[in-house]
């Protein structure tokens, strides 16, 4: 399994990456001398463990959180808020060059400094590590162990040779990122989430690999900042598991923004030759070759399982699906349990936490709160966003309930059009003839802030119906989601209804 | 004159349209094998979707007495007769595979070129044409009775099972080079009548449970206040109409939603008239009574700009592309043609829509027949729109059929006799309405041939 350390890290050691650093793996770390059985060990401090490893001692368990790179795990170091944070000035850029589409002019002068970009993102990166931080776990009477885990029996594990007894564990190791089997990427290298955030200087000309949420979001980005960007992805749609008209949307603003989309296109050889990569694509009976600088992978994630010796605390595991589950979250072996993108076929930061709330809940407790009975939200952070809750139409026609879909397009949207900002849409699925919503679909500038509403409803078990009675302000582009409600209530005044309506207001004349 | 008092385009019109519409099949034919061109532009190869237009087109132009019936029968003859003994190797150089048909061929020697893929959807249009004309001529000649047997050995030699590919749902391209393409052709398409062939054959049916694996794709929406099954470009709501008389029958997703698919292509025209009226974009020319957001040809990045009012405002055009409601891709660009090709779905609407785009934009018509579009937002010196260069086949087929239909129903009539098109509707799930009548001039024309 390939590891990280701080060294590993090529990101200038300035100011805010110290301080990053000294909250999330400090130099001269001792680890502690182990309690001779804890109530819980936590292997894995990302998202999952962190929040385990918090909540378990706030309730008075005796914890151990075992790391071996850096605390906060991906999304705080290599993941969501550095993506995040080079997001922002990217979106600003793009508006910078739209200004006369806002009644603005364009700056005379746009030049984007590579640098000022990646330090801003290495300051936020910095300030939001403080609560992921070694004091604060400490304070929290974590017991926080720098180093390798490996189980030794199903009540044991060592860290660097140091035995470590628990009665209860959870596994939250993550994951990694799938590296595409191209012959010659390895050699011609390559770039992963897990660097990107360390390059000092933009590439010219980028390739990104994959259509996937990262691919997506870092390929207009960096187009944003000015590389010549190709986008390749081996199916006919980028992100193949949402909805098709998001997938077109988000095409069309790639084109919009400069982005080279090759869809329905395999990369299937690297090589270098007078110091740039060449990167033959096939893309059905069509054959190409692109010349590049740099190369990104998006293809995906495998969960970490390796080098755990799972075997000896009896967990089963697949090398692709990551730790075996059941509902509980609990593993094969009753003690032990896992959280987090080790288990998980949904690999995102939030279901991280619920699973890992869920898993003190079944470790600690009698509790028996089940994984199925989440209701998860995600978004894919492009310009604009695309985000989902609950069941696809697809789905939900599979297990043959019968659909009706409330669509807004955001150009009907008051603040959307005063925004500028009409590109998508709000699409919210109920069962057919009732007001129950299945799930929904957004895709909107703000996309990931506006699917909460739907979520939330989703949990509460509020419908359309209701929805249609909730004030939403004006003007916002949440009130897309109000309009969908309101649709829904015009669609059940049936030609009947009408007519008694009428019949009962010609009696008032 | 229409209910709303604005006027509508008259009867008198559409007759003309229509001749014009036909014209285009008699100035664009090779008359030693039958291919027509996919376009009147330089160097055009050969379509086989508006082959099959041609072919239900001479039924029309007999029965208006534009052709005479021993002419039309010759014609179709030719036609059948190039595709029965064309090369069917699937080498890159052949015509078909399996009795399907590369999509695009040499106007001389009927040989495939562009590398273009062998196309379920064409071949499915092209052999609804053949399945028209055997209908149609169902006289005891020699020649037509040679021209019906052609036509089913066509039909029945198509291998439509080997389409599927091992997957749910039909693969809609094939190439030599590098096999099935990866389309991914979900959501509700023009591809019903490919479906209803293909279940309907004799010899290589789909399963039944197919057409349900592809009806699990549809989206069911309410836009603008109007349910229905959601597909953005206008087409995709017209082509299979051009042949199956859909009016009262229904599988089981229509049944659930108590519409039919007729019913449905009149919601989205009024859904394309909502978006028209809104346009978002902010393009010159749309309003509720010009619309007509489609596949089409289109004024391309490359193209010079004619006009300078949006110069300081990037637009991006498309070239040809499936342009649709809501969510584009729109470049300003509207097709008359497929206004009128709802006329059976919304003749109020539609006779009033095309009245004004023909008084609006008369650039939009070349001697009657329609351009593949135009575009008023790049308007020129003169403030003519932007039109499409030339003109395309599939656009002058589904004007003649669908104005046919809307004046007499004959294509519908026709097809609605034919034996593999009511097998394969049945075998799809669709019910009710004329499907359940049993048609009295059915006739052995239509059997299979043993």
């Amino acid at each position: 399994m390939p590891t990280r350390n701080n060294s590993s890290s090529t990101a200038p050691l300035d100011k805010a990456e110290r301080e990053r650093r000294e909250n999330v793996h400090p130099d001269g770390w001792r680890n502690p001398v182990p309690a001779a059985c804890y109530s819980l060990v936590v292997i894995g401090a990302g998202t999952a463990g962190l929040v385990a490893a918090h909540a378990a001692a706030a309730l008075g368990a005796k914890v151990a959180l075992i790391e071996r790179h850096l605390l906060g795990g991906d999304c705080l170091n290599v993941g969501c808020v550095p993506s995040k944070a080079i997001i922002r000035t990217s979106r600003l850029y793009a508006e910078m060059r739209h200004a006369t589409s806002y009644g603005a002019q364009i700056p005379g002068d746009i030049r984007v400094d590579f640098s000022a970009v990646m330090q801003r993102m290495r300051g936020i990166r910095a300030r939001i590590s403080r609560a992921d931080s070694v004091r604060r776990l400490t304070d929290a009477g974590v017991d926080v162990v720098f180093g390798t885990a490996r189980f030794t029996g199903s009540e044991t594990l060592t860290v660097d040779g140091t035995t470590l007894r628990f009665k209860k564990a959870i596994i939250a190791t993550g994951s990694r990122p799938d590296m595409p089997s191209i012959p010659g990427l390895v050699e011609a290298g390559y770039l992963t989430n897990e660097n990107v955030f360390d390059l000092t200087e933009l590439p010219r000309r980028l390739l990104v690999i994959g259509g996937g949420p990262l691919g997506c979001e870092l390929a207009q980005a960096f187009c944003r900042f000015g590389s010549k960007t190709i986008i390749a992805q081996s199916w006919p749609l980028f992100l193949p598991l949402e909805e098709r008209d998001a997938a077109q949307i988000l095409s069309d603003a790639f084109a919009r923004d400069g982005v080279e989309v090759r869809l329905n296109t395999r990369a299937v050889n690297v090589r270098v030759e007078a110091g740039q990569k060449l990167v033959d694509l096939v893309s059905d009976d069509h054959k190409s070759t692109v010349a590049v600088d740099a190369i990104l992978t998006g293809t995906g994630r495998v969960p970490n399982v390796e080098g755990l010796n799972l075997e000896a605390a009896g967990v089963h595991y697949d090398a692709d699906d990551g730790i075996c589950v059941n509902d509980f979250l609990q593993t094969s072996n009753r003690r032990i349990y896992a959280a987090g993108d080790a288990c998980l076929e949904h690999k995102f930061t939030h279901t991280a936490d619920a699973s890992a709330r869920i898993v003190v809940r079944n470790a600690l407790f009698p509790g028996r709160q089940r994984l199925s009975a989440l209701t998860i939200p995600w978004c894919t952070y492009t310009d604009p966003e695309i985000a989902h809750v609950g069941l696809y139409v697809r789905q939900a026609h599979n297990e043959d309930i019968s659909v009706k879909t409330f669509t807004i397009p955001m150009h009907d949207v008051d603040r959307a059009i005063a925004d500028g900002e009409e590109a998508g849409f709000v699409k919210i699925h109920v069962k057919e003839g009732t007001d129950r919503i299945l799930g929904a679909t957004i895709v909107a500038r703000h996309a990931g802030e506006m699917i909460n509403e739907i979520t939330l409803a989703m949990v509460a078990g509020i419908g359309l119906r209701a929805l249609a009675r909730v004030i939403h302000a004006y003007p916002t582009q949440g009130e897309a989601i109000k309009k969908a409600a309101d649709a829904y209530s015009r669609s059940r005044l049936t030609p009947f209804r009408k007519g008694l309506l009428r019949r009962w207001l010609r009696g008032w004349a | 004159m229409t209910v709303t008092g604005q006027p509508a385009m008259t009867e008198q019109t559409l007759d003309q349209l229509q001749r014009a519409a036909f014209s285009y099949f008699l100035q664009a034919v090779n008359p030693a094998n039958g291919l027509i061109a996919d376009t009147t532009r330089d160097n055009s190869p050969a379509s086989i979707g508006v082959v099959g237009f041609a072919l239900s087109a001479y039924p029309i132009a007999v029965e208006r007495g534009w052709m005479t019936r021993v002419d039309a029968v010759e014609r179709s003859l030719t036609t059948v007769r190039f595709f029965r003994d064309s090369d069917q190797s699937g080498s890159p150089e052949a015509t078909g595979h399996k009795g399907f048909y590369y999509h695009f061929l040499d106007m001389q020697s009927g040989m495939r070129v562009w590398r273009s893929e062998l196309s379920m959807i064409d071949t499915a249009m092209l052999i609804a044409g053949a399945l028209t004309a055997a209908s149609y001529f169902n006289a005891e000649t020699k020649e037509e009775i040679e021209l019906r047997e052609i036509v089913h050995a066509l039909y029945r030699r198509i291998d439509w099972s080997w389409t599927l590919d091992g997957k749910a749902t039909i693969r809609m391209g094939w190439k030599p080079e590098c096999g099935f393409l990866n389309y991914g052709w979900d959501g509700y398409n023009e591809s019903i009548v490919l479906y209803v062939l293909a279940l309907g054959s004799p010899t290589h049916p789909i399963a039944g449970d197919r057409f349900e694996a592809w009806t699990a794709t549809y989206q069911w929406e309410n836009l603008y206040d109007y349910d229905f099954l959601y597909a953005g470009p206008l087409f995709i709501h017209q082509f299979s109409h051009a042949w199956i008389d859909f009016r009262g029958i229904r599988d089981r997703f229509m049944r659930e939603k108590r519409c039919d698919y007729f019913e449905n292509s009149r919601r989205a025209t009024e859904v394309q008239r909502e978006y028209a009226r809104r346009n978002p974009h902010g393009f010159a020319g749309y309003d509720e009574s010009c619309w007509g957001l489609t596949a089409c040809d289109g004024p391309s990045q490359q193209e010079p700009q004619q006009e300078t009012e949006l110069a300081d405002e990037p637009r991006r055009m498309f070239g040809y592309a499936a342009r649709g409601v809501p969510y584009g891709p729109d470049d300003g660009t509207l097709s008359g043609w497929a206004a009128v090709a709802s006329l059976p779905f919304a003749p109020d609407i539609v006779l009033r829509t095309a009245r004004t785009m023909r008084d609006r934009y008369p650039e939009n018509l070349s001697e009657l027949q329609y351009v593949s579009s135009f575009n008023p937002t790049l308007s020129r010196a003169d403030r003519r729109a932007w039109v499409s260069a030339g003109l395309f086949g599939l656009d002058q087929g589904i004007v003649l059929l669908m104005i046919e239909n809307h004046r007499t129903e004959l294509i519908w009539r026709l097809m609605r006799n034919c034996l593999p098109v009511r097998t394969g509707l049945s075998r799809a799930g669709f019910r009710g309405g004329w499907l359940s009548r049993r048609e009295s001039n059915t006739n052995h024309a239509n059997a299979h041939p043993q």
